[in-house]
């Protein structure tokens, strides 16, 4: 398996790009050259104008008189400390109900699967929009909500796989054999479904990533000072025409951030099942 | 046939009352008063007691519930707070713009969705496919307010080919159709490269190469027919990402739709725009899904045991 | 700033007499952009700054101001005369005052709407500014439907009497929530009154699509003869301001209802071409940070006062390019009552560090700063939070949107709040109006706007006994009252009064008329009924 990952290129690249944003992030602390916070009194122009990049300023200052660069490698660590906590508690929660009701069917099942429906006739946005507005702003309630809106597909997912998988003459001929519920859970189904949670661990941050940056650019996400990419382009958006690096620096960490985390799930998930191609 | 219909069409049913206690649910979860954002700042006490018994909000929950769902069967959405007109109409103003844009975007993804595709499953495993399919990955990782402002700084600012915004003429279509619609188009530029090489190995495939038919002829003809049929479908369940995308995509545009309405309504907390706009958009979704389950079965006949 | 829900007048000390307007033409056309679409035209109810300036082009009231500044005159009213107590009012009609739909005004429409301002039912955000007209408590109270103290002796004549005298009255027949409108055609359109307005005013509603444009034409039966100048005014929505700038460069469009945005405020600005085309102003704005002073720690004065010495505002003007001045006082400059030997509260850190440190918070404390989520509110609480972390006070910022910091200053949940895109501007050229709803007791209540819950009983008192004083020669008393009370509230520091916001307007070379009309204090952003087309002429 990780030979045919590693002959994949793409994700060889998306995964050299994640450990280059995680090392960055990591170190943000003794590469970045200011503090992310600090406004500086020069700056900005006397008119208050953002300055263009400089030896001083390597990706130029924000509307605040920041360092970009400073914020951009800060803002490393929000996105992919959201990416990954929300993201893994997606997944863990879709996973938990989605076994759960491909497993016991019945009534819970049904009704959480009647659950997922009703959340899908929300659109993400707007739901995650909502949920912010009903909870307090924060770094941990953005994880809360993203992962409140992302287990929907998941759960979906592992539920047809866990559904498909129960039906397996393997696993009637373990029941037939006397094996208990938890025994055939835990040997005969989880491990059949660790491919798929890996995939859509690695996927799902891509989206993570995209719907945090939305967020932040609606003003409904990490709450300012804290350095975060959507939120960088948010506070620049005024002066973009004029001061592009603004809004397209950050905007490229978020692409080339995302981008990597598909072509990372996507290689995976030829390199664990060749034959399972879809959407999402 | 009719039973799998009638058993989807209930299942929409049902969602569609859960999505009702879902929006009622809004106005007490947002943390802002109703009496107090339409009394505004010089009203007294007495003047919002008396605006909290119009609305009904004295009232116990079942009960209010009860007078929400009986409006809406009436076709009443509810009177805006900022707005102070009813909502209804102001969604039904705001509709065809929003259409006009999912139409756009529709158009764009299947525009460039096929095409791509269609050359990437031709070229499969060799450097054109392999670039398509970066492409695509490239398509759907990009942020659609990046996109948006990007296109916006390129085509109509350095090159000033496209208006900056705004909404009336095809060209003012052009730019945001593009950005709702680029990262399906790299959704279905995939799907239909695999669903391309799997018809491709199919023997009539093979029969129809072996009589000598131009290649562009079997793609197109033979191949396309039968791979488009999963890209209809997924046409349906686009709506649901298109109504997360309106809102961000017509506030960088200017585009007059319910996007643009939705998002002024949460900065004011217009929890009635709130309500309404997110049941047209659920009632949209639910449409759009019940239309990907009817064309499943004409897809996969086996869907029909189910 | 972009979302004021509030707005108003400017006492703006015009040098000019009143200009010469006889020999102008009328004719020509006008085109004005906005980026959100208008919410209601409906007078008794429209309250942001977007409409509050579009009903004035479409109603009016009793009373008006002159045009360009801050100086009342009658409007619909022919004259006026009070009574010595200060309790009764009387006003006469003009002759000839059409509705746009032909309709002849009388006194029963004057006080048609009067009464719709004040009923619950009409859900007006200002009817609580008319509680000194007798029967005010009844009608509010569901006791009665209409209100006493208005009686129409004849079809000309409107009496009001009040319950306690008012020397702000006369500015609150000149304000929106009192203008007149006619009652067949409000009970006809019912809630869709607000979509199809029908009014006094020099121009009238030909088409609105919701989203995309408002189609206004000249009145030709306005009572104003000649007025006003254009022939037809059409207001674009959906138009990103920076979209705006660059159309009217190409001579697309006449004025950037929005202002010029900040990306592009200093090239516009020091375009050669442009030096005609913008209007300077003063407006009677005040940003301010408020502190809750019901809760720890700033029920200290002392904390209070050293917030206010902590914050730079000079580098909070360059943050929105220096299109303010920084506040000295919770009263803008251009305000009666405004003391200009009182210097406020000099940036002084070290000194802030000190009143802290004797206040008992030497090491600092922990609080939230609220602001609303739309640029530049949260880079300007961010510049705030950084200048208070250098005394010692760590800030958390609450960006929420603008709803939700309206809610929690309400209900006095937040400690501190930035008021920017929120308030204040004054409805009406008058200390107190900055006074009652903000600062005194009446708004230190649950869902109030005194968001600092600052309830001085002593300084109530004093303000009240300021506006009983309504006769002539009371007034120069009265205004240095009101001056003594603001200077106490600087004392007491339930702010830190942080800018002053200038008003830029740009247009484009076919429109004229005086730059004041274009910064209009009253008719925010422009007076669109005195502006002309200089094609016509």
């Amino acid at each position: 398996m990780w030979a045919r990952f590693a002959r994949d290129r793409a994700a060889s690249v998306g995964l050299a790009i994640i450990i280059l944003f995680t090392v960055a992030a990591a170190a943000a602390h003794w590469i970045a050259p200011y503090d992310p916070t600090e406004q500086f009194f020069d700056g900005l122009t006397l008119e208050g104008a953002p300055l263009p990049p400089s030896s001083r300023f390597w990706f130029g200052s924000d509307t605040n008189g920041r360092d970009q660069f400073s914020r951009l490698l800060y803002g490393a660590q929000t996105s992919l400390l959201i990416g990954v906590l929300a993201n893994g508690l997606a997944v863990a929660v879709g996973t938990l109900l989605g076994v759960t009701a491909g497993f016991l069917r019945g009534l819970t099942g049904a009704a959480i699967m009647r659950l997922t429906d009703l959340m899908m006739a929300f659109p993400p946005l707007l739901l995650a929009i909502a949920l912010a507005a009903i909870l307090k702003p924060g770094i941990g309630i953005v994880i809360v909500v993203i992962a409140l809106v992302n287990w929907v597909q998941i759960a979906r997912v592992i539920y047809a796989e866990t559904t498909g998988l129960v039906n397996r003459e393997y696993i009637e001929a373990a029941r037939a054999m006397g094996a208990g519920p938890w025994r055939i859970l835990w040997r005969h189904l989880l491990p059949h479904l660790v491919p798929t949670v890996i995939v859509y661990a690695t996927l799902g941050i891509a989206t993570t990533v995209l719907l945090e940056a939305m967020l932040s650019f609606l003003g409904r996400g990490v709450q300012p000072p804290t350095p975060a990419w959507g939120m960088m382009i948010f506070e620049s958006q005024s002066y973009f025409l004029n001061a592009p690096w603004l809004v397209f620096v950050p905007g490229a960490a978020i692409l080339i951030l995302a981008l990597a985390f598909n072509l990372v799930g996507d290689g995976l998930r030829d390199a664990l099942d060749p034959t399972q191609r879809g959407r999402t | 046939m009719i039973g799998y219909l009638a058993g989807r069409l209930s299942a929409s049913f049902l969602i569609l009352v859960g999505v009702t206690i879902v929006t009622f649910g809004l106005t007490f979860l947002i943390p802002a008063d109703p009496v107090a954002m339409i009394a505004g700042r010089t009203s007294t006490p007495q003047v919002r007691e008396q605006i909290r018994v119009q609305l009904g909000l004295d009232q116990p929950l079942p009960v209010q519930y009860i007078a929400y769902v009986t409006r809406l069967a009436q076709g009443d959405l509810g009177r805006s707070y900022a707005r102070k007109s009813d909502v209804g109409p102001l969604i039904a103003s705001r509709l065809p713009p929003t259409l006009l844009l999912m139409l756009g975007a529709i158009i764009a993804e299947l525009m460039i969705g096929i095409p791509a595709g269609l050359y990437a499953a031709s070229r499969r495993g060799k450097t054109a496919d392999k670039a398509a399919m970066i492409a695509s990955f490239v398509s759907i990782s990009t942020p659609q307010f990046v996109l948006g402002l990007s296109l916006i700084y390129v085509f109509a600012y350095l090159l000033p080919w496209a208006p900056l915004g705004g909404y009336g003429t095809f060209s003012h279509l052009v730019l945001p159709a593009l950005t709702l619609g680029l990262a399906g188009g790299g959704w279905y530029s995939r799907m239909m490269r695999s669903s391309m090489i799997e018809v491709l190995q199919q023997d009539y495939i093979r029969t129809a190469r072996a009589k000598g038919m131009p290649e562009w002829r079997v793609l197109l003809r033979h191949g396309m027919r039968n791979a488009i049929l999963p890209i209809v479908a997924m046409i349906g369940l686009d709506v649901g990402i298109f109504m997360s995308g309106v809102v961000v995509v017509e506030n960088v545009f200017g585009w007059p739709g319910i996007g643009q309405l939705m998002w002024q309504a949460i900065q004011s907390l217009d929890i009635p725009i709130i309500m309404g706009v997110t049941l047209v958009a659920a009632v949209f979704i639910v449409l759009g899904n019940l239309l990907a389950d009817m064309i499943a079965p004409l897809i996969d006949p086996r869907i029909r045991l189910r | 700033m972009r979302k004021f829900l509030t707005i108003a007048a400017a006492a703006l000390a015009l040098a000019a007499a009143s200009p010469a307007f006889a020999a102008t033409k009328q004719g020509g056309a006008a085109i004005v952009t906005f980026n959100n679409d208008l919410t209601t035209l409906d007078p008794q109810i429209g309250y942001d700054w977007q409409n509050w300036s579009v009903i004035k082009s479409i109603f009016d009231g009793l009373m008006d101001y002159k045009p360009g500044t801050t100086e009342l005159e009658p409007d619909l009213a022919q004259s006026y005369t009070v009574s010595d107590d200060g309790l009764t009012y009387t006003f006469i009609l003009r002759d000839g005052i059409k509705f746009h739909n032909g309709r002849a005004v009388t006194s029963a429409d004057v006080k048609y709407s009067l009464e719709r301002a004040v009923n619950p039912a009409t859900q007006s955000p200002g009817g609580g500014y008319f509680g000194m007209i007798a029967g005010y408590d009844d009608l509010t109270g569901g006791k009665a439907s209409e209100l006493s103290g208005i009686t129409t002796p004849d079809d000309k004549t409107v009496i009001l009497k009040l319950t306690r005298p008012d020397a702000t009255f006369l500015h609150l027949m000149a304000i929106n929530f009192a203008y007149i409108v006619p009652k067949e055609v409000v009970e006809a359109e019912g809630a869709d009154f607000g979509k199809k307005p029908v009014g006094t005013g020099a121009f009238k509603v030909v088409n609105w699509t919701p989203g995309q444009s408002l189609e206004l034409e000249r009145f030709a039966d306005y009572y104003r003869k000649g007025l006003p100048y254009l022939d037809k005014l059409t207001f674009e929505f959906g138009q990103d301001p920076t979209v705006a700038v660059l159309r009217l460069k190409k001579g697309e469009i006449d004025i950037v209802g929005d202002g010029i945005p900040p990306a592009q405020f200093t090239e516009v600005m020091a375009d050669p071409a442009n030096k005609n085309l913008i209007a300077e102003g003063e407006q009677l704005h005040t940003g301010y940070v408020t502190m809750n002073v019901t809760t720890p720690p700033f029920d200290n004065v002392k904390v209070r006062q050293a917030v206010n010495m902590a914050i730079n505002k000079d580098r909070i003007v360059r943050l929105i390019n220096n299109r303010a001045a920084p506040a000295t006082q919770a009263l803008p400059p251009a305000m009666p009552g405004y003391n200009p030997d009182n210097k406020g509260y000099a940036y002084d850190p070290e000194g802030a560090k000190k009143l802290l440190a004797e206040a008992g918070v030497g090491e600092g404390f922990t609080t939230e700063l609220y602001a609303m989520n739309v640029d530049p509110n949260p880079r300007i609480a961010q510049a705030i939070q950084q200048d208070l972390a250098a005394v010692g006070i760590k800030a958390e910022i609450r960006s929420l949107a603008q709803a939700e910091v309206i809610s929690a200053g309400g209900a006095g949940k937040a400690p501190m709040i930035w008021s920017g895109g929120m308030a204040w501007i004054a409805d009406f050229p008058d200390p107190a109006n900055f006074y009652y709803g903000i600062l005194g007791c009446a708004g230190a209540v649950e869902g109030g706007w005194n968001w600092s819950k600052f309830c001085n009983k002593d300084l109530d008192a004093r303000a009240e006994k300021a506006d009983a004083m309504v006769k002539g020669d009371q007034q120069e008393a009265r205004i240095a009252e009101w001056k003594s009370i603001f200077d106490e509230v600087l004392t007491q520091a339930p702010w830190a009064p942080i800018f002053n916001e200038k008003r830029f307007t740009y247009h484009s070379d076919r429109l004229g008329g005086e730059a004041a009309l274009f910064t209009d204090p009253i008719h925010i952003p422009v007076n669109y009924d005195y502006i002309y087309a200089k094609d016509a002429q």
